[in-house]
């Protein structure tokens, strides 16, 4: 198994190289210079050289051991992503800084959707048929239908406008519990639709199979045959879907905190695009792919945990 | 208990499927009953409902669509039609256990054979886990696995099928149930596993005292090891018997084909004999008895076309469903009958 690990993590260079060649070519390369943003229009011709010089665009692009492309790579393993072009902060306290308040928007948004639709999904996988699943599953396609925006505006106008149930808006004296329950509600309610359906599909995969049978001559109870014997089978997507779900955590939701102005990831990355902040874009790119390459190797070792049947060769 | 040393008697039970398509029939009024420490064999084509048969003594036929629409299933006393969910579970696997055709896909795959075995021992006899899992081990030796301490911790893909099967045995006589249903347990399996997977069967029933209701397409199965058979046909019982003399002289039109159909030692015939033409379908049966159409004698008979024939005792412990079954004669309603169509003459001396 450490074979098969080191193995993969190897593979896993060129993956991470050709993130960072893109990143590079895209955000250096064909976004041109950015020199007059920073420097102004008015700036001479002395300021705009040493702005250049600063962030090192006067080195040559390619082909050099000082090159641009070369500096991009070591900044990148080390994780100095260097400055903000428009406040001038590191980049990684600003990452720093966003993740608390992302991560505890993300991770109860993430975990409710999960445990409700993965129970809710066995149940009514076992009432195929039944009423109740036709309108549980009328709801999911009606639910996935609404577009996000409108979950979003109708639960902070009605509920924390109107009615007064939850902060309308970020406040920093409020608590992490007080300013992130609306918008992970909202964030499951409009989650759950798409993944009720893909967990009942795979569910209904399971509960046809001849070993739930066994399980019921067992004389098991339905709650023992579902959430043991099925729901242990149907770990392999689950996890697939799960845990490569986990890397957008990271990155926050990038509406829900434009809307309740939660200074996490996903608001950072947003004033990043409206103010040009290439720097930061492309150190938040950086991390998202990391974080997809290595959760992407946990899902593969988590297949041989659950599943005998699946080794390492 | 009572009953005549019977264990179980199944009364006048009909199972339905409601489908969008109608309601699948597919089983009416099958009655039968299995004795104490005896094997009843329920033979029959596929389809023929023999499989539902047995879902509904474990009243598990799944439910919509299915349903027990009438009829009595008495188990040890006790009406299992009536029971609620949570009586029923208590015993299902523990006082009537029930194996099946595939045992590669009737086994979890991802639990190791020993917690799948541990797992019934525990629910039935609250045992604690570390004695039922000593249980296991040793239900793992005497249903003839060598290496059980090795082999209760293996996962099912890593057993033949025959093994598997004797896993699923082990996991059925585990509480030491008073009748097991065996589905087709070697319709899946080599023939020379298939012999081991029923001496073993046999042995277990020896050993406990256990009734077997084995359900099974092939009738050297049954001549061998049946005390009663039930050859069912097209969702009905046609013809019930003890197994011997169904062997020696069948008395349903049905039984006699399917008898020809097996190959004989000491017998050269080119080309078998065949039943000619298909089971017919739940939701598309014929009128009348449902094998005229198929039938040498009853396909031109006006009453077979019209009026289904019902199962009647017309000898010693010998019951069948045709009109033309000698003895059937001496029957009430068969005189009825005999009145508005007339007495037939034999097909076989008209050509």
């Amino acid at each position: 198994m450490t074979v098969y690990i080191i193995r993969r993590l190897l593979y896993t260079i060129p993956i991470v190289f050709g993130v960072l060649l893109v990143t590079f070519l895209l955000f250096n390369v064909v976004a041109g210079d950015v020199t007059d943003q920073i420097a102004g229009k008015a700036a001479s011709a002395e300021t705009r050289e040493e702005i250049r010089a600063e962030y090192g665009w006067d080195k040559p692009m390619f082909f050099a051991w000082d090159s641009q492309f070369f500096n991009h790579l070591k900044n990148a393993v080390t994780f100095d992503f260097g400055r903000s072009w428009s406040d001038r902060e590191l980049i990684i306290d600003k990452v720093k800084r966003g993740a608390g308040p992302s991560l505890s928007l993300t991770i109860p948004m993430f975990l409710g959707t999960l445990i409700i639709s993965i129970s809710l999904a066995l149940i009514v996988a076992f009432l195929r048929g039944h009423i109740v699943d036709v309108v549980v599953v009328l709801l999911c396609v009606a639910g996935m239908s609404i577009p996000f925006l409108s979950f979003i505006l109708f639960g902070q106008y009605f509920l924390a406008f109107k009615w007064d149930i939850f902060p309308v808006f970020f406040w920093p004296d409020l608590s992490p519990a007080h300013y992130v329950l609306l918008p992970a509600l909202i964030g499951i309610v409009a989650g759950l639709g798409g993944n009720l359906r893909f967990y009942r599909t795979v569910m209904l995969d399971e509960i046809r199979n001849d070993y739930v049978r066994t399980a019921f001559a067992k004389g098991l109870s339905v709650r023992r045959v579902l959430f043991r014997h099925v729901l242990k089978n149907a770990m392999i997507p689950i996890i697939t879907q799960v845990v490569l779900a986990i890397p957008f955590l990271f990155l926050g939701s990038l509406l829900l905190e434009r809307f309740f102005g939660i200074p996490g990831l996903g608001y950072l990355m947003i004033e990043a695009i409206g103010a040009r902040d290439f720097q930061v874009i492309s150190a938040m790119t950086y991390i998202g792919a990391i974080l997809f390459v290595v959760f992407n190797l946990i899902t593969d070792i988590c297949y041989c945990l659950v599943d005998p049947r699946i080794t390492f060769e | 208990m009572s009953n005549n040393g019977k264990l179980l008697s199944v009364e006048n039970l009909s199972t339905h499927f409601f489908t969008e398509q109608g309601v699948a029939k597919a089983v009416q009024n099958v009655s039968f009953s299995v004795k104490k420490g005896g094997t009843f064999a329920l033979v029959g084509e596929s389809g023929c409902g023999k499989s539902v048969t047995a879902l509904s003594i474990m009243r598990l036929v799944p439910e919509p669509p299915g349903k027990i629409v009438s009829g009595e299933i008495i188990f040890e006393g006790r009406n299992l039609t009536a029971l609620g969910e949570k009586q029923m579970r208590r015993i299902r696997g523990n006082r009537i256990a029930m194996i099946f055709q595939e045992p590669m896909t009737s086994l979890n795959p991802v639990f190791t054979v020993g917690s799948q075995i541990a797992e019934a021992i525990r629910l039935h006899q609250g045992k604690n886990a570390r004695r039922a899992w000593a249980d296991t081990v040793e239900m793992l030796r005497k249903v003839g696995i060598a290496d059980p301490q090795q082999r209760v911790r293996e996962y099912p893909h890593q057993m033949s099928g025959g093994m598997q099967q004797r896993v699923m045995i082990a996991m059925a006589v585990s509480c030491e149930p008073s009748l097991l249903i065996a589905d087709e347990p070697t319709t899946a399996l080599d023939v020379t596993i298939q012999a081991q997977i029923l001496d073993l069967l046999e042995q277990l029933q020896q050993q406990n005292g256990m009734s077997i209701l084995l359900i099974t397409h092939d009738l050297g199965i049954v001549a061998e090891r049946a005390d009663d058979v039930g050859v069912m046909y097209a969702s009905r019982i046609v013809e019930l018997s003890e197994a011997t003399a169904l062997f020696t002289e069948p008395l349903h039109p049905y039984t006699q084909g399917l008898l020809k159909s097996l190959p004989r030692l000491g017998l050269c015939e080119r080309r078998l004999p065949t039943i000619s033409g298909m089971v017919p379908e739940p939701l598309d049966f014929p009128a009348g008895c449902k094998f005229h159409p198929r039938c040498p004698i009853g396909l031109d008979d006006k009453r077979c076309q019209s009026v289904e024939p019902q199962l009647r005792e017309v000898r010693q412990g010998r019951c069948v469903a045709c009109w033309y079954a000698p003895d059937y004669e001496s029957d009430a309603e068969y005189k009825e009958y005999e009145s508005k169509y007339g007495r037939h003459k034999r097909l076989s001396t008209d050509s």
